[in-house]
């Protein structure tokens, strides 16, 4: 197969276990781009690519930009905050304002689930969701899967364990759908009022003991706290929940197996994950940043090739 | 769809042989000169040639690398498929040095092209020079010309030129097929 079957990127649910090999073999040609002396291509000189950012983002939002400019796409940014959003526009008019500058792709993050769905359906654009609320963050899973890829030879058949704030994560969502789909077993850890009442039904196993989660997995994907989105307490200290969430060196030595620790970032160093850990030979979390640059240069290119002049 | 051959295993063989003596004569010793394939047809001729330059000819240190140029093609989005990449394997500065690109098949030149930009990305070159087994006259579409080729072919548009590798298809011929 050498074309995506979708024309949107809007979650991992809608892709087929092809495309994501379509996508991994595209970005291993683009990782091999990005180490040259000079490491841009000319294959989307034409396109004209917006990313629009109505939430805070720091490495997706850079992540995507640079992945842009080496494909040699024009580049246009957009943040809320300096924005007509806060004068009252609403999205499809932000959108199609932006895209009547004759606009070929969107790169969109949203503090509303299914924003880029809606917008799909409404605007005449590809449109790829960089994260749209506690839905799906589909690029993420995709450099997550790669990653493991790469260090471990293959995802099926290996286990991987997400742990922490499963409920408001749109990471382990898409990392659900991305390692399920790919063969690989998957386990979610956290505190019981950080786990989605009805997770169980999406085929994964659920472990509130992080020891048990550990000694069981092949990998472990350390998620943050996401305080901002949380509206009550869910947990009775931080304190508490590195206690018992958190990762260790001590506690990774006591397990029989090396495995191997990933972050998507941003880090709380000393909640979630010790400095000592997170900067050891097992943690993946610099190479993560690296592949999402090549995995989306991939997923644009191959979104742009279905754009038609 | 008739096929007739062009070069039969023979024909290839001296052809090869002759290019290979070409290239001493104008590189010497190769101390200052990169040989690249270019992806996917070329890497099967780049690879013949080297072998017999460091086998029947005695050259030691013959640099290959392989170059890919999906990302530099001029029809990105024209044509009907999307363009499937391949392995690019340059592991060496081409910083002054003196390159020979490797192709089957001169047709339209844009392969080549999308090869001389994507070769910038590895450092400035001090001269580029290009190789063709086959150079299909009056086809051209940019003004690109092979320095060493192999054999000069008139073929019109309807018809292609295909040729077979022992390593790939079990035989060293090169057809000449009306579609």
């Amino acid at each position: 197969m050498s074309e995506l079957s979708v024309d949107h990127l809007l979650g991992i649910k809608y892709l087929k276990e092809q495309d994501i090999q379509l996508i991994f073999e595209t970005a291993d040609h683009f990782k091999e781009v990005i180490n040259r002396p000079i490491k841009k291509v000319p294959s989307l000189r034409d396109i004209t690519i917006a990313n629009l950012f109505f939430e805070n983002s720091t490495r997706t939002k850079l992540s995507f930009e640079l992945a842009e400019k080496r494909l040699s796409a024009d580049v246009i940014n957009f943040s809320s905050g300096q924005s007509s959003v806060k004068k009252g526009e609403t999205l499809i008019d932000t959108v199609n304002n932006i895209l009547s500058m004759k606009v070929d792709m969107v790169v969109m993050r949203h503090p509303n689930p299914g924003a880029g769905i809606f917008l799909s359906k409404h605007v005449d654009a590809s449109i790829v969701n960089a994260g749209d609320g506690a839905h799906e963050h589909p690029t993420q899973a995709l450099l997550d899967s790669y990653s493991i890829r790469e260090k471990l030879g293959d995802v099926a058949g290996k286990k991987v364990v997400i742990v922490g704030d499963i409920l408001h994560s749109r990471v382990a969502l898409s990392n659900i759908f991305a390692l399920q789909l790919q063969g690989a077993e998957v386990m979610v850890c956290g505190p019981k009022t950080l786990l989605p009442k009805y997770i169980s039904e999406l085929g994964v196993k659920v472990e509130t003991n992080l020891r048990k989660a550990l000694n069981w997995c092949d990998v472990a994907n350390m998620l943050r706290v996401q305080n901002e989105r949380m509206d009550i307490s869910y947990f009775p200290t931080t304190r508490e929940y590195t206690q018992q969430f958190g990762v260790n060196k001590e506690l990774l030595d006591s397990l029989d197996k090396e495995i191997t620790i990933m972050h998507p970032g941003p880090i709380n160093r000393g909640v979630e994950i010790t400095s000592d850990v997170a900067d050891s030979k097992q943690a993946i979390i610099l190479d993560q940043v690296e592949n999402g640059v090549a995995v989306r240069m991939a997923v644009i290119y191959l979104l742009a090739s279905k754009i038609k002049k | 769809m008739s096929q007739k051959v062009l070069l039969n295993t023979k024909e290839v063989n001296i052809i090869l042989h002759r290019l290979a003596c070409q290239l001493i004569e104008k590189h010497n010793d190769f101390s200052n000169t990169v040989l690249i394939g270019l992806q996917p047809r070329g890497v099967y001729l780049a690879e013949r040639i080297t072998q017999i330059l460091q086998e029947d000819y005695k050259v030691k240190n013959v640099k290959l690398g392989q170059l890919d140029i999906t990302f530099y093609r001029d029809d990105f989005r024209r044509g009907d498929k999307p363009l499937k990449a391949n392995t690019t394997d340059v592991d060496f500065l081409v910083e002054n040095k003196n390159i020979v690109f490797i192709d089957d098949v001169l047709y339209t030149g844009r392969s080549i092209r999308a090869a001389l930009t994507a070769i910038q990305s590895f450092g400035r070159p001090n001269e580029i020079e290009l190789l063709t087994l086959i150079d299909r006259r009056f086809s051209r579409h940019l003004p690109i010309q092979p320095d060493y080729r192999g054999r000069q072919v008139d073929a019109i548009n309807n018809e292609k030129v295909i040729v077979h590798w022992k390593e790939n298809e079990g035989e060293d011929v090169v057809y000449l097929i009306e579609k």
